[in-house]
This record gives C-alpha cells, structure tokens and sequence, in this order.
C-alpha cells in the first residue's frame, strides 16, 4: 500500500524523543517517524512471548462516537459494519470492520462500549493509522443528525502485551489483571508522578495477554517511563510487532485485508454475529451472504514453509501441479517458531489445512503447506470460574 | 592482504588470486537479525555488479553483490546453518564466498577502509 505521507514532513508521537533516547531506529510508517526496533527484531519478539513488551502505537486514530442513547450511537455504527454494536455489554470491546457498498473492507477496528457512568451513547474507536484519512470522513458522513464523531488528537496509545504484562500493570492500575479479555475499564495509574488519567482495555495484537492505554499525551512519557523502570518489561518496535501478529494469525490491515476483500474472504467470519446476518442491513449484504453461506472463491490462509528461506509479500502461491492459485499477503521468519511462515489468499479449492503448495521466491518454488492458524497459541486472559 | 569496500557494503579481502568476498558491519547493523543466507554454486562466473548472494533479515530480503569479477571457488556453507553468524562476526568468519580474481583492475574502483568509513559517516 502508498503511504499516504510519503511526502511531506513525518508525523511524531508524544513518546518520539523518547524512542530516541532509547536508541530506537525510525522508520517512516503511516506518515509517523516510527521505532522499527531496538535491540533487535528477534530478540523484541522473544521478550514479549516471554516476559512484557511495550509499544507506541499512538499513531492509531482513537475517537469517540457521541450519541443520546447506546441504541442510537450504535445503530449509526451499524449502518457501516456488519458487527452486532447495539447487544455489546457494558464495558465490552469488539473487534469489527468498515465495509464498502461491495462489502470490501475499508478498515478493521476496535469498538468499545465504556461502562463508566456518564459514558451512554458513548462508543471508543481505534482504527488503523494508514486508514484514518479514510475512516473517519466515511464515518462521519454515515452519522444520522444527533450523533458525532470526536477525533481525539490529544491522546497517545501504548501496548503492553506479554506473560507479565497484567501483572506490572496491575502495580500502577488497581485491579487491571482482573480485567477479562475484550473488556476496558478507565482507571487511575499511580507511580508515575501526578495521577494520570488512563482508559484501559485487555486486548492486543500479539497472541499474548495484555493491554492497550490510552493516556493524554502530556502523560504518556511518564507512564511509559513507569512502567520501563520495570525489569520485566522493555520497549518493543513495529519490527516485532509485525512478526508477533503474524504469528498469532492477526490480519495487517492493507496487506492480509483490503478494499477488495470481504470479510468472508479475509476469513474473518467472526465479525458477522448471527443477528446482523439475519438482520442482512449491512453495506454489502447480499455478496458477504452468500459468500458465507456458499463459502467465497478464495480466502485466507495460513501457510507454513518447509525449508529456511523466508517467502514475502507478492510471492506467487502455486498448487502442487505448478498453476498459481493465489499470493502471499505477509510473510517472514517466525521466531517463535523457529521458521518461515505466511499468509496469503489462495483460491478456495486449495485452501484446506494441510494443502502442500509451492511458493515461488526468485525464481524457485519453495515447498510450503496450508496450515492452521494461529502459528502459536493465543494466550489471551480467561478469568477464572467462579 | 588489503581489504576493499565497495558503495553496497560489501568487503573483499585479496590474498594473491583469491578475493573473500562479505558484508559489512554497517551492513549487518542495517540489515538486523539475519535469519537466512543463500549462497551461489561455487563454479558459478560472476560479474563485477551480479547477484552473489541473498541475506534476509527478519524484515527483508537484500541482494549481495559480486564487489569483483571472478569464478566462485568456495562458499561458506556454515552460515546457511546459522545465519546469526553474519551478525555477530560479518567481517570475520562470516564472510560468503571466496572468488577467483579475474580482472585486479576492478580492485582500484573499490574504497579503502579510510575511504569506507568516511563514505559511511555520510549515510
């Protein structure tokens, strides 16, 4: 995909002198002067599978939707996403997309319905940052007279995602690792000088446990450098950020998903709740129906490669007879899986786990399979039964 | 033995006849974890400017270039096995191929370490 700020002056985040300061490499990403890493990709990788990671992802557009009631703020979301909004509980955050007329996703995002008293009719956006540009004009233009969307500019946003994330965090915030998993909760983080305002949510793009924060820019730096005075915890680039999402199977919005793919195809079903499906009154209803109940003539995969060579994005995916039947949407070494892995969209006759292909990387064909994802187990928080 | 460093990051080091072609700190440094080599068929010809080798880093594939002419007389079969060799030792035991000078000539358009280094201080 362009990047919509090639020219033009790079965008910083509030935490960009730090990132410096830490001896990051700067990447331009989504128009942002960005840390790709810091001490190197696979070692970021293993520290957030082992212990906790933190990242900048302030780049990420995060805006409320206003309106008087929760029905009314979610029916008006609902006109654009095929995801039930309007059942979503108190405190609950759901994963969804925008779609286009066609039913081709325009982003994916995250939803939140606050539980905090006062917060009715509220509704928290994080979309893609390459994608805000887009998103927000479409949502903005979809709204019905009483509801309206706030881009909040005066935010940052960091991850901490990892096996000891909830627990560091729960020092500064109490009750944060009570959290279950795709909830959120505002809450107060302490030891970081002033008290400073945070809305959490235990969620992430990893695999692993954790959260995401959401913190006024003028407190980010503070709390970040909290929770860094941590020894479990060290700073994480977009390097492994990328190769940890891959591995747990999570979609990059503009490689693995795009305007052309429908939520079918993109093999991400789980966004159309069985209501919404029956209701059929989402923005390309009649082709993502029929697609799901017919399945769709192509999808995304999985693959793992048999070799060490590492297949990337636009390598030609061919069936074991040599016919190219689909491409490579990512595609790297995985290091926690110690191998080459990928995804890619293949034709639907292929697309069953354990179909041997073959990938074409200069000129050789590289002998891969169809493979379940996630590469490695998702570890999300499940609270305990009560 | 004088070592030579070519615009792409490459060094090549010249005993006699044999050239020992790698990469360069700076490169390795810029590349990140590497995870992946591929390494030419020794017989192979190359021309000064060719495709030597592959290096992929967990990021990206980068092409290796030959910084000379000359037949590939020897490859360094251990780093395909442990490609974290090219970060930890790039201008030492992980270098890529040894190569059979064809034309010295080409050695005089290629910088000496002074010439690197200062060549290197403006990227």
């Amino acid at each position: 995909m362009a990047d919509p700020a090639a020219s033009g002056p790079l965008l910083e985040t509030p935490l960009h002198a730090l990132h410096v300061e830490l001896g990051a490499r700067m990447v331009p990403f989504a128009g942002y002067d960005m840390p790709v890493q810091y001490e190197g990709i696979i070692a970021e990788h293993t520290w957030t599978r082992e212990s906790a990671g933190l990242f900048d992802v302030s780049h990420m557009g995060q805006a409320w939707l206003v309106g008087p009631d929760h029905e009314t703020t979610a029916r008006a979301l609902q006109a654009i996403v095929p995801s039930a909004i309007a059942s979503l509980g108190e405190g609950r955050i759901r994963y969804t997309v925008l779609l286009n007329p066609q039913g081709g996703i325009v982003d994916d995002l995250m939803v939140t319905r606050p539980a905090e008293p006062g917060s009715e009719g509220r509704l928290f956006l994080v979309v893609n940052a390459a994608r805000k540009d887009v998103d927000f004009p479409m949502i903005a233009a979809a709204l019905p007279e009483g509801v309206r969307l706030e881009i909040l500019e005066d935010r940052a946003l960091v991850a901490l995602q990892g096996p000891k994330a909830a627990s560091v965090l729960a020092k500064h915030v109490a009750g944060a690792d009570e959290m279950g998993f795709m909830t959120s909760m505002d809450g107060t983080f302490a030891g970081a000088g002033d008290d400073i305002e945070v809305k959490l949510s235990r969620s992430g793009y990893t695999g692993e446990d954790g959260h995401e924060i959401s913190v006024p820019s003028a407190s980010a730096e503070a709390l970040v450098r909290a929770l860094l005075a941590h020894d479990e915890v060290k700073p994480i680039g977009l390097g492994a950020r990328d190769s940890l999402r891959l591995e747990a199977g999570l979609c990059l919005y503009g490689h693995d998903i795009d305007e052309t793919t429908s939520p079918v195809e993109g093999n991400i079903t789980f966004v159309l709740q069985k209501s919404r499906r029956e209701a059929a009154d989402f923005p390309g209803a009649a082709r993502i129906l029929k697609e799901f109940e017919e399945g769709a003539s192509r999808k995304r995969v999985g693959f793992r490669l048999e070799g060490r060579a590492p297949a990337r994005e636009g390598a030609d995916v061919l069936s074991a007879d040599g016919e190219k039947i689909g491409v490579l949407t990512s595609g790297g070494f995985a290091p926690s899986v110690g191998a080459p892995i990928a995804m890619g969209t293949v034709d639907a006759a292929h697309a069953e786990d354990g179909t041997p292909v073959k990938i074409l990387v200069r000129g050789r064909e590289l002998a891969a399979h169809v493979a379940a994802m996630p590469f490695v187990p998702q570890r999300y928080y499940r609270k305990p039964a009560k | 033995m004088t070592t030579y460093y070519s615009k792409d990051h490459e060094w090549v080091a010249v005993d006699g006849d044999v050239a020992t072609v790698g990469i360069t700190d700076y490169a390795q440094s810029q590349l990140g974890d590497v995870v992946f080599v591929e390494l030419p068929e020794v017989g192979k010809t190359l021309a000064q400017g060719d495709e030597a080798a592959v290096v992929e880093s967990v990021k990206a594939a980068s092409e290796v270039y030959a910084p000379i002419s000359g037949d590939v007389s020897e490859t360094n079969d251990a780093l395909v096995e442990e490609p974290a060799k090219v970060n930890e030792d790039p201008e030492g035991s992980a270098w890529f191929v040894k190569m059979k000078v064809a034309n010295p000539g080409e050695l005089e358009e290629l910088m000496d370490e002074a010439a690197y280094k200062a060549f290197v201080e403006t990227l």
